[in-house]
């Protein structure tokens, strides 16, 4: 089952240039939220902060409180183990290019010493169904590289990866960014399936697509938050000016 | 509106350049390839008439008693070879891990710059400094002493190429890796190293074809043998060696077999990298 995520006075840095300024956010455990705003805005960073990818990347910093569940994100655990149970998909497909199908979405159990291969079986299957990418694979699960699919499976596969390792919650940062019309909607169907099970954040430059997938909205300009609510208000009666001039398309 | 095109027709003079470039590359490409194959068919025409089982299956023989052959140095250029690559890859493949996942900072900067120094010391200088490490502390020449010559002769090569092909490795793929929970060692060897396999193994099989032809840092290392030796501590015979020694005798029996040891070194070492290169295929998936 997904779990809520906190959000409490979030700043990020990238060496001295500040990204993201007291962030605080509220996120509904097995809802999708979706998070909009001009490039640049920092909705990427905010979303990495979230699975402490961010720190990954060469002379940044980040204060503040992240709770998932009831996980402190920033106080003492791992990030390793906190990532098992936050899992992410990418902008760009990003398959293990030597790995075969199968190896790409066992990858995360088996890099974490998980070796029952019958269970193993199962979860691989079940993960692959659940990204609705089981009937195209299934005759080709050891053959075939996860490279060789197309672009609209390759995002498939990568969902089905994060799914292997039952995260609580997953983040995508802009999963459709690089796939055609009928891919994207593939995956927006797949993200109403998957928010019975999980807690999701997406990242989308696509106002439409937030509309159709969220529940709730976030607004992010020049690295504040600007306005969050319900996806229905966000769009139809902002509260702030800045957020109304974006959704209506008078600038950005 | 109609059909009229804005660009002129393709004039005569670009197709013409066009076939003289396309002819220039070509010509460059045989001109590059000609030494080679001229090397091959001579080293065959003169060779191959000394080849026989004798001459696979055999020691020397004493000078002027004819037959012999260069069994023992056959074997021992593989032990040395074996112990060279059994140091030097993974050191080699270890420092390039280093360089590409670690070393953007100065002290990475300091083992770049050493590892480039170290490939344009000349092989005779890595022979004195196995010579030092080895032959002094055991009194006494051995194939250990050749490997951890030829071994000091590889790492540089196996670090750089290494370096190089992790760093092919795109950063979204380490991202995918730590997003899964991966810890940062396990994601370097078992998935940026795995994805830039076929690359590094490359890396190996040069720095491995170059040093098994060199003769220089066996000279005061491995020595040579005239008996079968398979005993790692004692002086070995090796190809290289042996075509030298052969090489400037001046006997025409040696003479004679010295070019039949050189084809056999350049047929063992082309298939030794072949089947590298066949292993390495056949584990690969379809459209990776």
């Amino acid at each position: 089952m997904g779990v809520g995520i906190t959000v409490e006075r979030l700043n990020a840095f990238y060496g001295k240039t500040q990204a993201l300024f007291d962030i605080n956010i509220k996120v509904e455990a097995n809802h999708a939220t979706a998070l909009i705003g001009p490039s640049g805005c920092g909705k990427s960073t905010f979303i990495r902060c979230l699975n402490r990818m961010h720190e990954t990347i060469p002379d940044t910093s980040v204060n503040g409180i992240v709770r998932i569940g009831d996980f402190s994100v920033y106080n003492g655990t791992s990030a390793t183990q906190l990532r098992r149970r936050v899992g992410m998909v990418f902008q760009k497909p990003n398959p293990f290019p030597t790995m075969s199908i199968y190896d790409n979405v066992a990858a995360g159990l088996k890099l974490n010493g998980f070796t029952n291969r019958k269970k193993l079986d199962e979860i691989v299957e079940k993960s692959l169904n659940n990204s609705a990418l089981w009937d195209e694979v299934k005759d080709s699960l050891h053959k075939k590289s996860g490279a060789s699919l197309s672009g609209g499976q390759q995002q498939r596969l990568c969902i089905a990866r994060a799914l292997a390792v039952q995260p609580q919650v997953l983040l995508m940062d802009e999963p459709c960014s690089a796939l055609d019309p009928i891919s994207t909607g593939k995956i927006e169907e797949l993200i109403f399936q998957l928010k019975e099970q999980y807690t999701i954040v997406i990242v989308t430059h696509n106002m439409q697509q937030a509309a159709r997938v969220a529940e709730f909205t976030g607004f992010f300009l020049l690295g504040k938050m600007i306005e969050f609510d319900k996806t229905e208000k966000v769009f139809t009666n902002p509260s702030d000016k800045r957020t109304e001039d974006y959704v209506t398309g008078r600038f950005g | 509106m109609n059909s009229e095109m804005i660009l002129p027709q393709i004039s005569w003079r670009r197709r013409a350049t066009d076939r003289l470039m396309t002819g220039l590359s070509i010509l460059t490409v045989l001109l590059v390839l000609l030494p080679l194959f001229a090397i091959f068919a001579y080293l065959v025409i003169k060779g191959i008439g000394s080849i026989n089982i004798a001459f696979l299956t055999q020691t020397p023989k004493p000078v002027g008693e004819p037959g012999g052959g260069m069994a023992n140095a056959i074997v021992g250029s593989g032990v040395i070879l074996g112990i060279a690559s059994l140091l030097g890859v993974p050191l080699g493949v270890g420092a390039g891990i280093f360089l590409s996942e670690y070393g953007r900072n100065r002290y990475g900067d300091a083992v770049r710059f050493v590892s480039d120094v170290l490939n344009g010391v000349p092989s005779i200088v890595i022979g004195i400094v196995a010579y030092g490490l080895v032959v002094l502390r055991q009194k006494h020449f051995s194939a250990l002493a050749g490997g951890v010559a030829l071994a000091i002769m590889m790492v540089p090569t196996i670090a750089r190429t290494t370096e190089q092909m992790l760093l092919l490795v795109p950063q979204s793929i380490r991202e995918a890796a730590y997003g899964l929970g991966v810890s940062r060692w396990r994601t370097t060897l078992s998935i940026t190293l795995r994805t830039a396999t076929s690359g590094v193994i490359t890396g190996i099989m040069l720095a491995f074809a170059r040093v098994a032809g060199e003769t220089a840092p066996l000279l005061f290392t491995a020595f040579g043998n005239q008996f079968w030796n398979l005993k790692v501590n004692q002086p070995t015979a090796a190809l290289s060696l042996q075509i030298f020694t052969y090489a400037i005798s001046p006997f025409d029996e040696w003479h004679r077999q010295a070019w039949a040891g050189a084809l056999v070194l350049i047929v063992l070492i082309v298939s030794a990298v072949a089947a590298v290169r066949i292993a390495v295929r056949h584990g690969t998936l379809a459209g990776a």
